[in-house]
């Protein structure tokens, strides 16, 4: 193939992909979109629709034949007089007229009925005619709802894969909060729309003219005034409404920037508080707050005029009926059954005509919305579905040259971030890019990761374009990993397999499955195009990570986080870590162990002080007052410390004992204490919450107990106040606070007090607290805790560090390290990893990136926030756990290129110089310049 | 040692002997008691560190090494405060501080001392006056440490 053909197939491709896409686009009009994806619902309803109008016309009509039947006595003059009920009779069409040699066909003779009977016959009539229009707008209701429901899932479900199809550069642009909001809230009204879209305006039309129709019968005239009324209702009003849904757009656009405003001040709090810039948010937000009343305030003052409007016209009628109907009656061109008939047919048609005007209206508030909606998930440059087909990989693993030739990169601006970057390496090979900061080699890495696309230029792997290569291939054979890459919410375990969940590779295991349910929930999926894999099967792709299964991942994810240095830092992780002895047995009977190993060793005189072990018979001085009185941990709420004081057996405990004096004189000198000591001290300053015992909104309170106190003894305070005083006490722990007030004497009476607490204990409080107990484990204390069945001592130099050598020694001996590790990975690292260290995070996020053991591994400048030493050395174990395989680091530390097999230097854009460390380090340009520097 | 004990220490250490007792009282409050085992390093040389030692009890040597081996360049005993230069400017420690005999001290930390210069410009005026102090006995030293120099002809 020559240059030409190439770049024809290239383009030829590239063009195709487009055309693919393009019919992906979203319906510009709700009509259109509602009617593709639920026209045969649609038209069951509609049928439904036209089924029901000849009864809704039998019930207008059955009042008329009331009042002129057996009411006013027509056809009943004679006293013997009947009726004929229930006969049913057509007209023959004229060719079967010949057929059957009569004219009128009898389906049914019908009964003779007298007049009372009769009577009673045709109100029954009336009442089931009723019962059969309201089972109609049932059946109608409930299959609407399910239609609409459906619709919106589908919707919701599109614009959510939408977002999985921006490209790179938008989603950055993107404000989260608004997009999310979108979703969730702004296509809300359109789920209720959607079931009423076609149906409403062929349901109430329906019912308006077949009403309308009905008075025309009765009196032509009647008939006439009503529809021109309705008429002009019908086209005055939606023209006044215009501007309110004009303003309704507005207000839409106004809040939802206000929610995004909101969002920013969350995220920049801390931005905020550093710049003292909190008015001027508040004046913002003010500002826009107006906005939206005003908008608000003229949409209801609108609103209203139509309503006066709309009222005055559907009253006017009534007035014509009865004064010009009435003429007609006493006239006689009318008769009375026919004009009781035509008001009950007028005071039917203003719901159908008003909720119609209504349908009109919110016809286009959805319309609107719609579209607000769907521009703002249409940006240019979508990915295309078919490179997102999860089946796509071809199990081919990439191999050959990675070339690059003529890459370009602009900004929303036209400035050229890469500026025509052509280069060629061997894609197993290990590259080092580098360069000054802000050259473009962040965004080369982004490109050779596939995650953003070059305006022009080629890159290609094995001669195979990557623009055209699906997800399905880039995302499990390249591995990227950035500075900023985002955890998520779950535990460090799930967070490294998530690599690995491309799509489910076997069944779901379901236990006590219900096959109806089943089922359904199957086929509600089909009918709102929904995501047909199974959330409830094992995604994880084990074999790409080099294990098994399920039993032996965990060693993949050990050696992964062992290569990235964190092995350790999830082992301390573990030792913080809560277990549920039923679910680990033998776990925390080898953590009994090692608190008997530990204690062995805490009996040599070096360490004997490092800690204060549980002593059933002793104060605890490094433990706080509620731990030494409840001897234990509190487990749920009954005895947690901010329920402690409140809770009527503690108090009791505490009166017996001799204690409640006791905790108010010692509240009352912390209290003093602390008003004294931070009465200065900025509201909100950290301090608060590292030293004081006391909140900075509550020291205001606390300042005016103390105050009160000063003028009466402790025990005249109100019963609150020496509450809040006791409730200070808890937390206080002799040895880190050191106001001297727990003495030899106290101490005896809370001794006291604990052995009072345990054995009088109900037992409805026997699951609210763990006690301290040698020879049993805690399940509601941490492994730490459980080993050490004591607090470390403060203010002994390097007390913790020493400790954390002789649990480390405990463990090793006991082999527990491994179990510890695997409750270290089930640690939930909050939300965008929040409950780690931001070194934490990087690190784990490179222990993701190379768990699936890609062909080829981007690594983004994504541990820059660690020592040169660290980097160094991880550099080093990435490099060896990736052998064989292709490396790509991006970093500004020059000297981090040495050990790899080349080494590319980009400056303003551009390849300023490409070569091996050695050659280049001598006679280079750049790379000297660069290595002087760093 | 109760807290009020160790307010009553702090006041009379120069740096905070014109500071209002309830500023030294937070001080106090806000800092750690730390001991050291006669042996162990209160700092070492080319550590970041981010907390200043009050000595309440004991004594403690300050070691330098400019390259040829840790060199005792002073003591310091009751009442002395070593690390403040570290948490005034962020940079890695000048010296190691060794515990000579068993040492009780008052752990400053960053925060706590910058809150005490926040809340009184005295403290600001004083350290002041001690830096420029020390910056003056620097300054006579090199002067001298030159002269020998010239003398002897190496310079």
């Amino acid at each position: 193939m020559n240059v030409t053909e190439q770049l024809k197939s290239f383009y030829y491709d590239k063009i195709i992909l487009l055309l693919k896409s393009s019919h992906h686009a979203m319906d510009p009009s709700i009509f259109k979109y509602i009617w593709r994806y639920s026209r045969q619902s649609q038209l069951v309803v509609l049928a439904l629709v036209l089924g029901s109008l000849p009864f809704y016309f039998l019930m207008l009509d059955l009042p008329r034949a009331i009042v002129n039947g057996p009411i006013q006595g027509k056809g009943f003059e004679t006293s013997d007089a009947t009726a004929t009920f229930l006969s049913f009779s057509f007209a023959m069409p004229g060719f079967l007229q010949s057929l059957f040699g009569t004219a009128k066909s009898t389906i049914f003779e019908g009964f003779e009925l007298a007049r009372e009977p009769y009577l009673l016959a045709l109100s029954c009539s009336l009442l089931l005619l009723v019962a059969v229009n309201g089972i109609f707008k049932l059946q109608i209701n409930t299959l609407k709802g399910r239609m609409g429901e459906r619709v919106l899932r589908r919707l919701r479900y599109q614009l959510f894969d939408r977002i999985l199809r921006f490209p790179t550069a938008h989603v950055r642009k993107v404000r989260q909060a608004e997009v999310a909001s979108m979703i969730k809230d702004e296509v809300e009204p359109l789920g209720g729309f959607i079931g009423d879209a076609f149906v409403q305006p062929a349901f109430l039309g329906g019912q308006a003219i077949t009403a309308l129709l009905f008075i025309m019968i009765q009196s032509f005239w009647l008939g006439l005034v009503a529809g021109a009324v309705v008429l002009a209702q019908a086209f005055i009003i939606p023209k006044l409404r215009r501007r309110i849904l004009e303003l309704g757009r507005q207000r839409q656009l106004v809040a939802r920037h206000l929610a995004g405003r909101v969002g920013e001040v969350v995220e920049g709090a801390l931005e905020i508080h550093a710049h003292d810039t909190s008015h001027y948010e508040r004046a913002e937000i003010t500002g826009r707050l107006g906005q939206i009343f005003r908008l608000r305030f003229e949409i209801y003052r609108r609103k209203f005029q139509v309503k006066f409007l709309n009222n005055t016209l559907a009253q006017v009628t009534p007035f014509i009926f009865y004064s010009v109907g009435g003429y007609f009656a006493i006239r006689g061109r009318m008769d009375i059954g026919q004009l009781v008939a035509a008001l009950v047919a007028y005071k039917e048609l203003p719901s159908p005509v008003k909720e119609l005007i209504d349908w009109d209206q919110q016809r286009l508030d959805v319309q609107i919305k719609y579209e607000s909606i769907i521009t703002q998930f249409n940006p240019d440059g979508m990915i295309a579905p078919e490179l997102q087909d999860p089946d796509a990989d071809d199990d081919a693993p990439l191999t050959g040259m990675l070339n690059a030739s003529r890459i370009t990169l602009e900004d929303d601006a036209g400035v050229k971030l890469l500026d025509g970057v052509s280069f060629t390496f061997d894609v197993r090979s290990h590259v080092a890019i580098t360069g000054p900061v802000g050259g473009g080699q962040d965004y080369l890495g982004l490109v050779l990761a596939r995650l953003i696309f070059p305006n022009s230029g080629k890159l290609s792997i094995g001669g195979r374009d990557t623009a055209l290569l699906p997800e399905a291939v880039t995302g499990r054979r390249i591995s990227y990993a950035g500075s900023d890459s985002i955890l998520f919410p779950r535990s460090v375990r799930e967070n490294m397999l998530y690599g690995l969940m491309h799509r489910p590779l076997t069944p779901p295991v379901i236990i006590e499955e219900d096959p109806r349910q089943e089922a359904m929930e199957r086929s509600e999926i089909r009918r709102s195009g929904n995501s047909r894999f199974d959330l409830r099967a094992d995604w994880i792709d084990y074999a790409a990570a080099g294990a098994q299964g399920p039993y032996d991942i965990d060693n993949q994810i050990a050696a992964a986080l062992d290569a990235v240095m964190m092995e350790e830092d999830v082992y301390q992780l573990g030792l913080r870590g809560c277990i549920n002895p039923e679910d680990h047995p033998s776990l925390a009977e080898n953590i009994l162990q090692a608190r008997k190993a530990l204690l062995e060793m805490l009996r040599d005189p070096e360490y004997a002080a490092l800690v204060a072990p549980f002593d059933p018979e002793r104060y605890n001085h490094n433990a706080t007052l509620s731990e030494n009185l409840l001897f234990g941990t509190a487990v749920g709420t009954a005895f947690s410390t901010v329920n402690l004081i409140g809770n009527t057996y503690f108090q009791w405990v505490l009166e017996e004992s001799g204690l409640t004096p006791e905790l108010l004189r010692m509240g009352f000198a912390i209290a003093e204490t602390m008003v004294e000591l931070f009465a200065d001290i900025a509201p909100g300053h950290p301090f608060f919450d590292q030293f004081s015992f006391i909140a900075s909104d509550d020291l205001p309170d606390y300042q005016e107990i103390v105050h009160r106190a000063g003028r009466i003894a402790l025990e005249q305070l109100p019963e609150s106040d020496q509450r809040r005083l006791a409730a200070l006490t808890l937390d206080y722990v002799e040895a880190r606070h050191r106001l001297g007030l727990i003495d030899a004497a106290l101490e005896q009476r809370v001794l006291t007090a604990r052995r009072l607490f345990a054995s009088r204990l109900p037992v409805t409080y026997r699951g609210a607290i763990e006690v301290y107990d040698p020879e049993r484990y805690n399940s509601a204390a941490t492994l730490l805790d459980n080993i050490l069945f004591g607090r470390v001592v403060y203010g002994l130099a390097e007390a913790q560090s020493r400790i954390g050598v002789l649990i480390g020694e405990v463990v090793g001996q006991l082999n527990l390290r491994w179990e510890i590790f695997k409750i270290g990975l089930n640690f939930n690292v909050g939300g965008r990893g929040r409950f780690l260290s931001t070194i934490q995070r990087q690190k784990l996020a490179l222990a993701k990136a190379i768990l699936k053991r890609p062909d080829l591994l981007v690594v983004n400048d994504a541990i820059s926030l660690l020592d040169v030493r660290s980097q160094q050395q991880i550099l080093h174990n990435i490099k060896t756990y990736c052998d064989g395989r292709g490396v790509i680091w991006i970093g500004g530390q020059p000297n981090l290129g040495r050990n790899f097999d080349q080494v590319l230097v980009i400056e303003d854009g551009k390849i300023a110089e490409q070569g091996e460390f050695e050659q280049l380090s001598l006679n280079g340009k750049y790379l000297p310049q660069l290595l002087a520097v760093g | 040692m109760p807290l009020n004990d160790e307010v009553e220490l702090l006041r009379k250490v120069l740096l905070f002997s014109g500071i209002e007792p309830a500023k030294l009282k937070l001080l106090a409050f806000t800092s750690e008691r730390v001991n050291f085992a006669k042996g162990q390093n209160l700092m070492r040389q080319g550590e970041m560190g981010n907390a200043a030692y009050l000595i309440l009890s004991g004594e403690a040597d300050v070691l330098a090494d400019a390259g040829g081996g840790p060199v005792k360049v002073a003591s310091v005993g009751r009442n002395g405060f070593v690390g403040e230069m570290a948490i005034l400017r962020d940079q890695p420690r000048t010296a190691t501080v060794v515990a000579a005999t068993e040492v009780s001290t008052l752990k400053i930390t960053k925060e706590s001392f910058l809150q005490l210069i926040q809340d009184s410009p005295k403290i600001a005026i004083e350290l002041t006056r001690i830096l420029a102090q020390r910056l003056e006995t620097t300054t006579i030293d090199l002067t001298s440490a030159r002269e020998k120099l010239r003398a002897a002809g190496i310079e």
